[in-house]
């Protein structure tokens, strides 16, 4: 009785969210495919099979191609720099100085802000004007200091671009590699640093035979995290560049394509192509990562 | 030796400043040049400290945005709300309840939380469309049904961690499922439901992709109406400055007095629960 009563109740609280997730993710995946090989064009929904007509038009679209060349500078930069800063950080705060929490919030707060504001902010420290009245931002700041040679056109810089791009977003999530890298050091035994400086490793060898091995579960994951991320930019590169073609990226490809432009069976199948990229990073992480949970 | 070893670290402080430097280099620009008065606002002078404490540009942005942030709010708020709610009791069944097709139906809604939403957005607003739910509703719904993977699987990880015994005992003595939900998890969820509702509090608050498409201008939350305030040319940049402020401070708020929770719920959402 119990135990029947126990089961409904369950089926009961679980079905609407589960419902819901389904509906919003999987049927609404189903009707995106859909419409990605449909002639859907304009405000009324047009069905007709178009077949794989509009990703080979998407394919074939030289915007397209400086979509993926600003999305893998843009990962390249933003990943890489990611984990290299955050992995530094993580190890000097390792090190139990003092005031080791206020660095370590100082370095995690622009993950409290959006996009939006972090993008509105750097276009201006990011104003690419080198010479003139409206030098302004890191340009001036270069120039004060003397480091001229530094001051650059930033985001107006031809194909490199995107990698300053990528400087704000650094800026935004570095310190989350911080915070996930400072988490797998405190997951290492101490006895194991103590057992290798006793054996005359120096610290330097502790972190590069001993730390890093152990903390590559933490990189995977900052990789496929960072790396799914920069596959999704959007705001940030609105923010900073509104849609300008030389920066632009699939995300907003999309959302030009199909609420500006009307072009639904094209920008469906431009989500299509994004969801799948992201899918072959993200589902051999959920399996890894469910099934080392259960072997725990 | 140890001495020698112990001076060596105190120059972390060199490299670890100058990160802080870096880290707070916008937020100077951002505070500063808010505080500026008109005059003193020349491209030139950027880094320059303000004269005086002036308030005029936080006040021109706040009659701009306050309709935004107020908008913001209300639609924040019961998203949070609903969606922990919904996050906690879902935790709860999939942790205590190895029913038939757990295991398939827990990383299908886990995937929910990473899917790029180019992929349905089209789908979505016909949907909102259809139901009569456009503007701040529907946002609220998507962001509440968008959420439910990231508060389930916070809130499973942490009931999957409470002793088993616990339950056991509470079986003993007749208590049924929502007894047990009732009187022995809630009361010892809080911390979690503090970590579930920063999360859902500051990237509902943060997002722009949702609100952009789903809301027009007499409804648009805080990240569109800035964006669109900093795109027009007719708008100060001092003001954009002080409306980026406006714009940041409930989640810097909520990071300052919450950050140990924020940092948890930063941790779940890469699955390391």
């Amino acid at each position: 009785m119990q135990i029947d009563k126990d089961r409904f109740l369950n089926i009961l609280f679980i079905s609407p969210s589960i419902l819901a997730v389904f509906i919003f993710v999987y049927a609404f995946i189903g009707w995106s495919a859909r419409v990605s090989f449909s002639k859907w064009k304009g405000l009324t929904a047009d069905y007709t099979w178009n077949s794989i007509n509009n990703y080979l038009e998407i394919f074939a679209d030289p915007r397209f191609h400086v979509d993926i060349r600003n999305t893998l500078i843009f990962t390249g930069v933003f990943v890489i720099g990611s984990i290299l800063l955050g992995f530094l950080l993580a190890v000097m705060l390792d090190q139990g100085l003092k005031g080791e929490g206020f660095f370590r919030s100082l370095f995690l707060f622009p993950m409290a802000i959006s996009y939006i504001v972090t993008g509105v902010v750097w276009r201006w420290l990011m104003n690419p004007a080198m010479t003139g009245s409206r030098v302004t931002g890191f340009n001036i700041l270069f120039q004060n200091l003397g480091l001229d040679f530094l001051a650059n056109t930033w985001y107006n810089t031809p194909i490199w671009g995107m990698a300053s791009i990528a400087l704000a977003a650094i800026w935004q999530m570095s310190g989350y590699t911080m915070a996930l890298y400072l988490a797998g050091l405190r997951s290492i035994p101490q006895e194991l640093r103590e057992a290798a400086q006793i054996d005359g490793a120096n610290e330097l060898q502790i972190y590069r035979h001993i730390m890093l091995p152990l903390l590559a579960p933490v990189t995977l994951s900052a990789l496929i995290i960072l790396g799914h991320m920069s596959l999704k930019v959007f705001d940030l590169i609105v923010a900073v560049a509104g849609k300008q073609l030389p920066l632009d990226v699939p995300a907003i490809y999309m959302w030009q394509v199909t609420f500006d432009g009307l072009f639904y069976g094209k920008g469906a199948a431009i989500g299509m192509i994004l969801l799948i990229s992201v899918a072959v990073l993200i589902i051999p992480y959920i399996r890894y990562t469910l099934k080392t949970e259960a072997q725990q | 030796m140890r001495t020698k070893f112990r001076l060596s670290k105190r120059w972390l402080y060199i490299p670890l400043t100058l990160m802080a430097v870096f880290y707070l280099l916008p937020m100077y620009v951002m505070l500063a040049t808010g505080f500026k008065r008109f005059e003193e606002i020349d491209l030139k002078t950027m880094w320059a400290l303000p004269k005086g404490i002036a308030f005029i540009n936080y006040i021109e942005a706040w009659t701009k945005l306050s309709p935004s942030l107020l908008n913001s709010f209300m639609m924040v708020i019961p998203a949070a709300l609903i969606s922990s709610a919904l996050g906690s009791l879902n935790g709860f069944i999939l942790a205590k309840w190895k029913f038939r097709g757990a295991d398939v139906i827990f990383p299908l809604i886990l995937f929910g939380m990473f899917i790029p939403y180019q992929s349905i957005l089209i789908p979505l607003v016909q949907f909102m469309n259809a139901l009569g739910l456009t503007g701040l509703p529907g946002l609220t719904l998507a962001h509440i049904i968008y959420g439910i993977p990231i508060t389930t699987l916070t809130f499973r990880n942490y009931y999957a961690s409470l002793p088993q015994e616990l339950l056991e005992a509470a079986k003993m003595d007749g208590a049924d499922m929502l007894g047990i939900y009732r009187y022995i998890l809630l009361p010892i969820s809080l911390p979690s439901f503090v970590v579930v509702l920063i999360w859902q509090f500051t990237s509902a608050w943060n997002d722009f992709l949702f609100a952009v498409v789903l809301t027009g201008n007499t409804e648009w939350p805080i990240t569109v109406a800035l964006n669109n305030m900093a795109g027009s040319q007719i708008i100060a940049w001092n003001v954009q400055m002080a409306g980026s402020l406006l714009a940041a401070l409930p989640t810097l708020l909520v990071y300052i007095f919450l950050g140990r929770y924020f940092l948890r719920g930063l941790l779940a959402g890469s699955l390391k629960g």
